[in-house]
């Protein structure tokens, strides 16, 4: 039996338990500026020395007394794997929805749902050691070699004799570990449009693919953007599995031209430096540096994907603005 | 258990009656529901028929029956015949997509595709079925438009968003969207329902000219609706047709206890 | 008035490409059912290579033991099944407390723009990559105290629980009918009473769904710890020295060039995904048949 004070003291107890909820939801607001803080200023010597070329360059000299320092080819790695991680991954993703939200037979939708879950659990560096012992290999000679051995002569993307540590690698697994966040928003937002829209189109005579393609993908279009924009964001952080199979190339080398060639991105750069980067001179604070354009990259997708995402919720109701 | 009436359906063989449809032993459910329990009704050609009867007596889910649209729903199972021109839309070897756009249907709410224009919402069911003459889709759109009352009010304004005319005007537009694939027989589940008096009256209105060309079915739980618009009335009663007939018989003159309580307001 | 002549005329236009239609419709759902298999062969794929690889490792030496000398493929990956678990204890007493009453916060008293505020900088800090959270406790801690440490592991790992908790927490207790919380007024109980005696109670086990689903992401995490805990091939010494931690260690063990080496991180894996993919069915199995539960779904998987 509970015992429930009902003569409780003074609302004395009440303002301290409010004001305590209330510290502890600021708290997160106070860790949010400390991090920008801390990263402004962790990385303000660099800014010093680059200033705005920091952006722009593609050095990576760590000598004492010659350093210099440029973010450019991880930017670009980051964009362009998270860039096919998403070619790939978003149509995978937007099928495996469809099939989720209107194809499925009932005995399916748990054990289906039950995966998806499973694949989103799987920690990153599972992935990546998967991705470096198994799947790399597979790649490799399915993927790889034949292009590369058909095209290689004549196109950059296939140039360079493949090992499998590369770019590519690297964005197919990447899209593999996005494909859980997009399906299953995207689940959500095709079984949000109402029924009695698909009705109409039955009615018309259309069959189910009709059917989806008049009236469910026009009413989540928005939604369905949102979704994979929010994939887009967790391919930008992700860190372990990228560090692990793109090859970790540095300075002018790093940039991502061809897709069998190693490449590194602005998370694996920091995995892979950090922890022999000597705290006298500019190289840790480079690596924050580059953590700050992560942070706001990072931070200026998932903003846009949630006000995609929130929208189409919102309007479900009512009329979409197309 | 009241006995039912025998309808007027099943007397007459020598009358020579054009039935346009006819549902034979429908047996429908859901769920493990049986939701319509062995009914038979047979509607005439260029009539309104209205299917009155309480919340739950199985009338739209007969009405879903009628165009293959009850088997969409989840469980659903069904037997029986459905006779369009004598021909079983159940049994006749074609997909259920012919068969369904031999019959148009309207719903309770609009639902004009919120992401095309009125146009392309008359002509989504046109497009679908492989009609590329453009010449003829605006015919059938400047038709079907005239023939809901729309065509006046939003001729100059057809690229518009089909959501952006009010609730009746979208109604009248899902009825046009509904009759533009040319069917010969109109299903209305409680079209008005949702509708101020003003719109419900225009809708009325258009179905008093419908029917001279169309064969149109119409759920109603408004009876004063019914007698209005309807020719014939079949009165349903926890899935069982109880009396079918004239709508001026029933509701003047009611042979069955039951239809006789429900059209005098004492249960609904 | 479109007549029935007209009507058999306009029907004659029907291109009655039926045929076509439902080929296509097949053939659609032929290619959406294969992006089902493609995603099901990686997973099985991990499963199966995890444990049987990994399963070879296994043995009480390998589960207790400190690691050999490198590449000698003795010893075992005791300091870092230890340093999980003390990791994932020592955030959760910060990270629960602290996740749960923001939780209590936004649920109770967050109906209003300051609520909004603090929802959206939650669901900021839920989204930020664990690296930078990494660097951040790098900066706060490490160099402040001049050493790696289980405190600025611990740091770091409760900023990632914490926003998770607070979500779930908050959707938790929304879930309670405010029925309750008038009947407790009705009766005169004070505030903070209902919300800890009879709301909290009622939502248990949505709260323990979250702060379970957040140990098994924290349990994953490795890019924070690279610059927090440095590693070790001991037993922990003391909260303000390095620590080992699994997932740390399989990252270290696959970048070796021994076979052996490499072998033991397939059972370090084996560990870990046991302990996060038996948090998540058993989550989902015990709590969740429940309710829907889908966005705390979304809250799976680590950086």
């Amino acid at each position: 039996m509970m015992r429930i004070p009902l003569k409780s003291g003074s609302p004395f107890v009440d303002k301290i338990f409010k004001i305590g909820a209330a510290i502890a939801a600021t708290y997160v607001l106070a860790i949010i500026v400390l991090i920008v803080i801390n990263l402004i200023s962790g990385s303000a010597p660099i800014w010093q020395q680059e200033g705005i070329g920091f952006l722009t360059g593609s050095n990576w000299n760590s000598e004492e007394g010659r350093e210099s320092y440029g973010a450019a080819p991880y930017v670009l790695g980051t964009f362009v794997t998270a860039g096919l991680a998403m070619a790939i991954g978003v149509p995978i993703s937007i099928g495996i929805a469809m099939f989720m939200s209107e194809l499925a037979p009932k005995i399916m939708r748990t054990p289906l749902s039950l995966i998806i879950e499973l694949l989103a659990a799987v920690p990153s560096v599972i992935y990546g050691l998967w991705g470096l012992f198994v799947f790399r290999l597979y790649l490799l000679d399915w993927v790889e070699k034949p292009l590369h051995n058909t095209f290689g002569d004549n196109s950059v993307i296939f140039s360079g004799a493949p090992f499998g540590l590369d770019i590519f690698t690297a964005s197919v697994v990447l899209a593999i570990m996005i494909i859980p966040t997009i399906s299953s928003i995207s689940r959500e937002i095709m079984l949000a449009v109402p029924n009695n829209q698909r009705e109409a189109a039955y009615m018309l005579g259309a069959t189910k693919w009709e059917v989806f393609r008049l009236a469910v993908i026009p009413y989540s279009k928005s939604g369905l953007i949102g979704a994979a924009i929010l994939g887009l964001g967790r391919a930008v952080g992700e860190t372990m599995a990228v560090t692990m199979l793109i090859g970790n190339a540095t300075g002018a080398a790093a940039f991502p031209t061809s897709l069998f060639q190693p490449g590194q991105t602005m998370s694996s750069i920091m995995a892979n430096e950090f922890a022999e980067a000597s705290q006298a001179g500019l190289h840790i604070s480079a690596l924050i540096g580059i953590g700050l354009i992560l942070f706001i990259v990072a931070l200026a997708i998932n903003m846009i994907a949630h006000l995609l995402v929130a929208r189409v919720i919102k309007s479900h109701e009512g009329a979409v603005q197309a | 258990m009241e006995t039912l009436i025998e309808s007027p359906n099943k007397i007459s063989t020598t009358e020579d009656v054009k039935y346009k449809l006819v549902a034979e032993d429908i047996v429908a459910s859901y769920d493990n529901v049986v939701a319509v329990k062995n009914v038979t009704m047979k509607f005439r050609d260029k009539a309104v028929t209205a299917l009155i009867g309480p919340s739950g007596c199985g009338k739209t889910t007969f009405l879903r029956c009628l165009n293959r649209m009850h088997e969409l729903t989840k469980n659903a199972k069904i037997t029986g015949r459905v006779l369009l021109d004598g021909e079983d839309l159940y049994t006749n070897n074609q997909d259920p997509i012919i068969n369904r756009r031999k019959i148009g249907m309207v719903f309770q709410k609009p639902n004009p595709f919120p992401t095309m224009s009125i146009y392309d919402n008359v002509a989504a069911g046109l497009k679908l079925n492989g009609l590329k003459n453009k010449s003829v889709i605006d015919e059938i759109v400047e038709g079907c438009l005239k023939m809901v009352y729309l065509w006046d009010e939003v001729k100059n304004d057809l690229k518009k968003p089909g959501m952006s005319i009010s609730g009746g005007q979208q109604q009248r537009l899902c009825i046009a969207r509904a009759l533009a694939i040319q069917p010969e027989v109109l299903l209305m589940d409680e079209p008005a329902s949702a509708l101020d008096p003003i719109a419900t009256q225009k809708i009325e209105e258009m179905i008093n000219e419908l029917k001279k060309e169309y064969t149109i079915i119409i759920v109603t739980h408004n009876m004063q609706q019914a007698t209005r618009v309807s020719d014939y009335t079949g009165f349903m009663y926890l899935g069982d047709l109880m009396e079918f007939g004239e709508t001026k018989q029933i509701f003047e003159n009611p042979r069955n206890e039951i239809t006789a309580r429900y059209v005098q307001g004492q249960f609904g | 008035m479109i007549t029935v002549e007209q009507r058999a005329e306009f029907r004659k236009h029907f291109r009655y490409n039926v045929g076509r239609r439902l080929v296509i419709d097949k053939i659609v759902k032929g290619v959406v059912f294969g992006c089902v298999i493609i995603a099901i062969i990686p997973l099985g794929s991990i499963l199966v290579e995890v444990f049987t690889n990994g399963s070879a490792a296994l043995s009480i030496e390998f589960l207790t033991q400190i690691p050999g000398a490198v590449g000698s493929g003795e010893g075992g990956i005791g300091p870092a099944i230890q340093g999980t678990i003390v990791l994932i204890g020592m955030s959760s007493l910060i990270g629960v407390p602290v996740g749960v009453m923001g939780g209590i916060f936004l649920s109770e008293y967050g109906n209003n723009r300051f609520g909004k505020a603090v929802r959206f900088f939650n669901d900021v800090l839920a989204e930020f990559p664990t690296i930078v959270i990494g660097i951040f406790a790098f900066v706060m801690i490490v160099l402040v105290l001049g050493n790696f440490s289980v405190w600025a592991g611990t740091f770091a790992l409760s900023i990632i629980m914490l926003p998770i908790i607070t979500r779930t927490t908050e959707e938790s207790l929304k879930l309670i009918p405010i029925t309750y919380r008038e009947a407790g007024f009705a009766l005169g109980i004070k505030r903070w009473a209902i919300i800890l005696k009879i709301i909290l109670a009622q939502a248990k086990s949505g709260l323990v769904t979250g702060i379970l689903l957040a140990v098994a992401r924290i349990a994953g995490e490795t890019a924070p710890l690279i610059f927090t805990i440095l590693g070790s091939s001991q037993f922990m010494s003391g909260f303000d020295g390095p620590i080992d931690a699994l997932p740390l260690r399989i990252w270290r063990l696959s970048s070796l060039p021994y076979d052996s080496a490499v072998a033991q991180g397939w059972g370090a894996a084996l560990v870990l995904i046991l302990i996060v993919l038996s948090i998540n069915v058993g989550v989902r199995y015990a709590f969740l048949r429940k309710r829907g539960g889908t966005r705390f779904k979304m809250v799976g998987g680590s950086l």
